[in-house]
């Protein structure tokens, strides 16, 4: 059984309100804080922790933090990614609707590390009722003197705002999210500058999602090494992995990083294996990461165990590695069409790409083009190579990371399952039904990976 | 000063330059090295922000700089980056990055309409000169373009919705030179479009400048709209007492009539300075101006090929001296 952080409490009735929050051991991270330590100390507890962004880049918390800038008399703000729009991803979701007095408490001990006196919620539009559950959480919180001027007597001010986005995935990008909160349209902006140069309004900004600024409170509350005692290497602490697709127990789950990826799938604990037929793919990490075979996902190229860690999940690079991403994982059995969900995938980037810059701008659409032809039974040979080469095209070649997602997806997609894309082709009548592999599971030849 | 390498020509540059502006330097101090200067659809040097979009002028930087010599991993925006003591870009002599640049004049053209012959940026269009330097000479792209119906924003402007390519710099204009934007992109992704607020008309004393900075035909002047093709007017360096603007603009000439009136664009397509609409549509006339004399239009597309400047000067020779002979046909001129 894995040690619980975040989801410590998760089941306990009211754990929703202050008062059975604070009687769990609620708040004392900022007490902790507020009254013993000094920012750079929580910093330095942070740096410790190795803590790494749960928002999907997995950059280091600790030296994000280090990176803000602080020229005197410009004030510093902290925002929370609260955008959660990467397909499959709905653990920060959960997390703030049943203990959304973590997120706050994990934001005021922050907010004091960074210095910053106002500190703003972005969440998706979608999340609007979360939005209500954040609001009635700071009343509370701002009631019982945590927020507000002089927090404890310590002198320390602290403000929170929620901002409800207006639905839009690319706002989950940090740079569209702080052009979005600030009204405009949410374009990425061309970095550098960084948001820990020029962020919000122009002043130095750290952006960070909600799971890592709630991993911040036991952090500080236990001391960063402890923290670092969970998990393997680089990978420590805790993870949510929001868990769905043909699974038994779709549910969010909080796992030790190092767990095995075949116990994570496979043990009643979590995953609780295939609902009925046979793992076919397996996407660990939200939308955007690279999609394996099962038996790839359950051993590296090399024939050796993988683990639910940043590391090994991308070992072997993107020939045969992916990401462990932002925790948004689901399993594809042998009824799934690869071509089809690819097909989804691409149509969900198409809608979503800002149109800022052309080779995202235009790709996403053709490429959706390409795959809407090619599962649809109309597709012909050469429309794979020419999927391969537009995805190329846009990786690397955009302004912000959406047109690597939305290559990513085709990329391995290709590379993983090139037959299921060439049977389309060879057997147009076959794909005509959506439904395609539901009686007759497509039969992959596994082959060493290529290119 | 930083000193920075592009495509193995060195050249020290003032802190802050870009990329962009040390290539277009390069190209400046001598035109033989013209070539390593990037393209670029959406950067405008006299608009602040712009640039970054269209990724037509992306470079590898292959040194980041003295200090840290590490590569950048992806090609950068060469008009957004700025340089770095030491560092090394590859412009033209990196394979693959004249291969991801063909990728993006691909993507700028998939859905283009191609209607050249009947528009009128043809001639002295960015998006031709790209296509024909980076782009493939048949098309990939075999599924339905987008299509607009093209509309009136103000009784001096026209938008073509379909030819744009979304470079931002309209925006940017009516930002940063008139009193209060009333248009700018709605919608987003591939069905993103340019658009007034409704109901409202682009209409102030310098929106006419939209037109100049458009790389493509999709803002045209409306008082010159299928009145002649680019390269058959004479364009003619004029100035007039402007109360409103810097009163310098060029005047495209048939015969004696002035066909239209835009911006003094230098080398690079960019205007020198923005004019007014009074300059731009009011004083059609060759009587409201100076005119100074023919302009050289520095650039390669097929408007520059009208050497008609010699053959000007010929005139003017032959009228001064009745008895002599034309020497030459135009194409045997000296410079072609």
């Amino acid at each position: 059984m894995g040690r619980k952080l975040l989801l410590e409490h998760e089941n306990v009735p009211g754990i929703a309100g202050l008062e059975v929050y604070r009687a769990k051991g609620g708040y004392r991270s900022v007490e902790k804080a507020l009254r013993t330590m000094s920012p750079e100390a929580v910093v330095e507890e942070v740096k410790k922790s190795g803590l790494r962004g749960r928002g999907g880049a997995g950059f280091p918390t600790g030296m994000k933090w280090s990176f803000l800038a602080k020229p005197p008399g410009v004030p510093r703000y902290l925002v929370v990614n609260a955008d959660e729009s990467e397909p499959g991803t709905f653990k920060d979701r959960y997390l703030m609707e049943r203990i959304p007095h973590l997120l706050i408490e994990g934001m005021i001990t922050s907010s004091f590390a960074l210095g910053a006196n106002l500190a703003f919620i972005y969440i998706r539009g979608e999340y609007f009722h979360v939005s209500r559950i954040l609001e009635r959480a700071i009343d509370e919180a701002r009631a019982a003197g945590w927020l507000g001027r002089n927090i404890l007597g310590t002198g320390y001010d602290l403000e929170i705002h929620v901002q409800v986005g207006a639905g839009a995935y690319i706002c989950g990008e940090e740079t569209a999210l702080l052009e979005s909160l600030e009204g405009k349209r949410g374009n990425p902006r061309i970095k550098p500058p960084f948001p820990a140069v020029k962020g919000l309004y122009e002043c130095p900004t750290v952006v960070n999602n909600v799971e890592t600024i709630a991993a911040v409170v036991p952090i500080v509350n236990d001391g960063g090494e402890e923290y670092a005692k969970i998990g393997v290497g680089r990978s420590t602490g805790t993870k949510l992995i929001s868990a769905g697709g043909n699974i038994r127990r779709p549910g969010v789950y909080e796992i030790e990083l190092g767990v095995s990826c075949d116990e994570f799938i496979n043990s009643d604990q979590w995953c609780g294996g295939v609902d009925g037929r046979a793992f076919k793919a397996v996407v660990p990490g939200g939308s955007s990461v690279p999609i394996v075979p099962y038996e790839l996902f359950l051993r590296t190229a090399a024939g050796e165990p993988r683990l639910m860690t940043y590391e090994s999940l991308s070992d072997g690079g993107f020939a045969t590695g992916t990401m462990l991403g932002s925790g948004g994982f689901y399993a594809y059995n042998d009824a799934q069409c690869i071509v089809r969900s690819t097909w989804n995938h691409t149509r969900f980037y198409r809608h979503e790409s800002c149109g800022q810059c052309s080779p995202c701008r235009e790709g996403t659409g053709w490429m959706e083009k390409v795959l809407h032809r090619l599962e649809h039974g109309e597709g012909r040979l050469e429309d794979i190579d020419l999927l391969w080469d537009i995805q190329r095209r846009i990786e690397g070649n955009t302004i912000c990371p959406l047109g690597d997602a939305a290559a990513w997806p085709v990329a391995s997609a290709i590379r993983h399952f090139r037959d299921e894309f060439e049977f389309h082709v060879r057997h147009p009548r076959k794909v005509k039904d959506p439904r395609h592999f539901e009686k007759e599971p497509f039969v992959r030849t596994p082959k060493p990976a290529a290119v | 000063m930083p000193k920075v390498t592009i495509d193995n020509i060195e050249i020290e540059v003032p802190e802050g330059t870009t990329i962009l502006q040390a290539a277009r330097m390069i190209g400046e101090r001598d035109k033989a090295h013209r070539h390593v200067v990037p393209p670029t659809m959406c950067y405008y040097s006299k608009l602040k922000t712009s640039g970054g979009y269209c990724r037509t002028c992306i470079v590898k930087v292959t040194k980041g700089s003295e200090k840290d010599p590490r590569p950048m991993p992806k090609p950068v925006a060469s008009c957004r980056t700025a340089v770095m003591d030491g560092m090394v870009v590859e412009n033209t002599t990196n394979p693959d990055l004249l291969d991801a640049r063909k990728g993006v004049t691909e993507f700028l053209l998939i859905n283009h309409p191609l209607d050249c012959p009947i528009c009128d940026q043809a001639g002295e269009c960015h998006l031709q000169d790209l296509g024909y330097e980076h782009g493939l000479s048949k098309s990939r792209y075999v599924f339905e373009r987008r299509t607009f119906e093209p509309i009136d924003i103000g009784d001096t402007i026209k938008l073509h919705m379909n030819r744009c390519i979304l470079c931002y710099r309209c925006v940017k204009v009516a930002e940063q030179l008139t009193d209060g934007r009333v248009h700018g992109v709605i919608n987003r992704g591939d069905v993103a479009e340019i658009s007034t607020y409704i109901q409202e008309a682009v209409d102030n004393d310098f929106s006419g400048n939209m037109i100049d900075v458009c790389p493509v035909g999709a803002l045209t002047d409306r008082t010159f709209r299928f009145a002649s093709r680019v390269w058959f007017t004479k364009p003619m360096d004029a100035h007039r007492d402007c109360p409103t603007c810097s009163g310098r603009a060029v005047l495209w000439m048939k015969g004696d009539e002035v066909l239209r009136v835009t911006g003094r664009k230098d080398q690079w397509g960019e205007v020198e300075e923005f004019i007014c609409n009074g300059c731009r549509f009011d004083h059609k006339d060759v009587k409201h101006w100076t005119v100074e004399g023919p302009r050289t239009v520095d650039r390669h597309s097929v408007i520059s090929a009208n050497h008609y400047e010699l053959a000007q000067k010929q005139k003017l020779l032959t009228k001064a001296a009745p008895d002599s002979t034309p020497v030459g046909r135009p194409n045997e001129l000296p410079g072609r």
